[in-house]
């Protein structure tokens, strides 16, 4: 009895294994996007703030022309440990449509702490027809919204390579390794030295986008942190409670049989 | 039922108008249920538990939802961002779903291998498949109304199915939509049924239960209760037991909640729905994915049956068909432990939903070691049914079964009945 107990759990668990992992490979497809290491990855992991920080200047220098980061408010950025002063600073800089006054006019004021991201188009149109009919996506999302997250955008970002010989790109379209199809409308938009850290990081390529693959995972996941750590407690306590009911469970069922 | 005598005189007041002291006494407390269950039965209790997460999480969530094509993305995304634990909420809630399914998966399939279906209980299977149909409402509507690129699009294409019926089949599909593609209306209705539908099962899992405690559980034998010696009272030895299983359960629920949140879910989903942009690849959740597969394996015509047709009829067939299992199975032995023959293909079967699964999840173009994923599912699809209609029966009608035990007591204690 027990061993086809054991031997039905064991099929049922091995049987779960296999759909679990047709699933997962499944979100594997595409091209092979190497695994890198992130310093949010694992059950403790954190952002780097000093990256996640840089990754906002190459955002605001360099993607901020073209892509939206719609769902984020620049109060939002206390989370990658900007000061008070300095978000206010950084809002400042933008200016944001506000309206309509008492005469009914909208105005342009400049941003506050409280401002969603300024977005760098009017409509998806006016986006479109800047960008030779593409659509640069909204960031918001990025890294939530692609298979293989933050290791995706690294790889695309340093993806951008000369076309095989054979390859017949159509106008206006750049080769990238990553990318499905392997023809990107974006033109390569990190080159060494886009942006000049701060701190003194030399601003390579795969430094840049490193840094904004981190600023971007928390734009899509702020909650993430607090979600791990609250995490770790609850498994901890649900574990002990398990535990606790479990020696019950025994001590009620001695008598029996 | 004896009439117990309660001393505090506001229950003594109550009970003499409603009885509901003594029928909770004798439904939860002393309900005489059978001393053998395995673990395999907590998933009944860990089911009615999870319902009741998802109407808790579910009408927090409906605080903070917008259901309006404009808004429902971003709204959810408040929820995500702005809302107090909205994360939290939200998260339970979506993984909440996939666990409500691995959980009625594995209840059902507990119930096929341990005859549980079988006479006198065959209502209490009826109304357990009545039970996941509505389910499976709920969660398709559920997974609209973020009104990403896959609810989008899945929703079009699951509506559209309904355009395969004969003659009336576009008329019904523009009354689902409420227009003439998935739109604000339809994202409006499927709001209000999802938040309609969990009542609706709340009632039948009443009734499921009302069944249940006529007869009282099967158990691994199969064996019928003969009397008290083969039972205990439910309380405190199986309220311990699934309190237990309470646990391991969530330890499991809480590590994807927390550390894994989107393990289940599609990228896609991220991505506001665009009625002008097609997903290159549609997939419904990983629930649906042997439906989805069953569906997807009919490309061929019958006379002059369109393949259309008859694969949305073999998808739902393949759940209703389950309705007749009390019938097409006529052995008298319950379980599977007695029954070597039907105990082997038991597990071909299970092997064979997980194989249309994995059909589902990929495209019917795509080939494993050169076998196209079509003829797989073609073949897992014939299984499905043959082994339905056809081993069930046969193998019921012809196999010798192993000698049952003389009572449930007798199987668990080694002397013999007390």
């Amino acid at each position: 009895m027990t061993r086809t107990r054991k031997r039905l759990a064991l099929a049922l668990a091995v049987a779960l294994a296999a759909g679990l992992g047709a699933g997962a490979a499944t979100a594997s497809e595409g091209a092979e996007l190497p695994k890198q290491h992130w310093s949010f990855d694992g059950l403790f992991g954190t952002y780097d703030r000093a990256a996640a920080q840089r990754g906002f200047m190459v955002y605001n220098t360099v993607c901020a022309a073209c892509h939206g980061l719609s769902l984020v408010a620049y109060r939002n950025l206390a989370g990658v440990g900007f000061k008070d002063d300095e978000i206010k600073a950084i809002a400042a800089a933008k200016e944001v449509q506000d309206g309509p006054n008492d005469q009914g006019e909208m105005f342009a004021r400049p941003g506050r702490p409280s401002d969603r991201f300024a977005k760098p188009f009017a409509n998806d149109n006016a986006a479109r027809a800047a960008n030779n009919g593409a659509l640069p996506p909204d960031l918001s999302l990025i890294t939530k919204a692609r298979k293989g997250s933050a290791d995706y955008l690294y790889a695309l970002l340093t993806g951008y390579k000369d076309a095989p010989a054979d390859m017949k790109m159509m106008e206006g379209m750049n080769y990238n390794a990553v990318f499905p199809g392997n023809q990107i409308a974006m033109v390569a938009p990190l080159a060494e030295g886009a942006v000049e850290y701060a701190d003194g990081t030399k601003p390579t390529v795969p430094q840049m986008a490193r840094d904004v693959a981190t600023f971007l995972t928390w734009a899509a996941e702020p909650e993430m942190e607090e979600r791990k750590r609250m995490g770790v407690k609850v498994l901890l306590f649900l574990i002990v409670l398990t535990a606790m009911l479990y020696a019950l469970k025994r001590q009620i069922w001695k008598d029996l049989h | 039922m004896a009439a117990k005598s309660y001393s505090n005189p506001i229950v003594k007041w109550i009970e003499y108008r409603l009885p509901i002291f003594s029928f909770l006494d004798h439904e939860l407390n002393e309900y005489p249920t059978p001393k053998n269950l395995n673990y395999w039965w907590n998933f009944g209790s860990l089911a009615g538990i999870v319902l009741v997460i998802m109407i808790a999480t579910g009408i927090v969530l409906a605080m903070s939802y917008t259901p309006h094509v404009d808004y429902a993305f971003e709204s959810v995304e408040r929820i995500m961002r702005d809302v107090n634990y909205g994360w939290l909420l939200r998260y339970i809630h979506m993984n909440g779903g996939s666990m409500f399914f691995i959980i009625v998966y594995i209840h059902l399939f507990r119930g096929m291998y341990y005859g549980s279906y079988k006479a006198p209980r065959e209502l209490l299977w009826i109304i357990g498949v009545v039970i996941l149909l509505a389910m499976m409402a709920t969660a398709f509507m559920g997974y609209v109304l973020p009104w990403g690129q896959m609810s989008f699009w899945a929703a079009t294409v699951i509506t559209n199915l309904f355009s395969a019926v004969p003659l009336i089949g576009e008329s019904i599909v523009t009354w689902l939509w409420g227009g003439f593609s998935v739109d604000n209306p339809t994202l409006n209705r499927f709001f209000s049924l999802h938040y309609l539908l969990p009542f609706v099962i709340f009632a039948l899992v009443f009734v499921h239960l009302w069944a249940l405690h006529v007869h009282k559980s099967n158990n691994p034998t199969g064996v019928d209760i003969m009397g008290p010696q083969d039972t205990i009272p439910f309380h405190p030895y199986y309220t311990i037991k699934d309190m237990f299983g309470l646990g391991v359960f969530m330890i499991v629920f809480m590590f994807f909640v927390f550390f894994a949140p989107n393990f289940f879910g599609e990228p896609d989903n991220y991505i506001k729905a665009d009625p002008l942009v097609t997903p290159t690849h549609i997939v419904p959740e990983w629930y649906f994915l042997p439906y989805y597969a069953i569906l997807r394996a009919i490309t061929f015509n019958i006379w002059f049956i369109p393949a259309k047709l008859i694969g949305v009829v073999a998808m739902f067939g393949s759940i209703l068909i389950l309705l007749l299992l009390p019938w097409l199975d006529r052995s008298k032995v319950r379980s599977a432990t007695f029954r070597p023959v039907y105990k082997q293909v038991f597990w071909v079967f299970v092997v064979d939903c997980f194989i249309l699964g994995w059909v589902g999840a990929n495209t019917p173009d795509a080939e494993f070691h050169g076998l196209k994923m079509l003829w797989i599912g073609q073949a897992a699809t014939f299984y499905y049914f043959f082994h339905i209609i056809i081993l069930i029966p046969l193998i019921s009608v012809l196999e010798t079964p192993k000698p049952l035990p003389d009572s449930i007591s007798q199987a668990v204690t080694p002397g013999g009945a007390s």
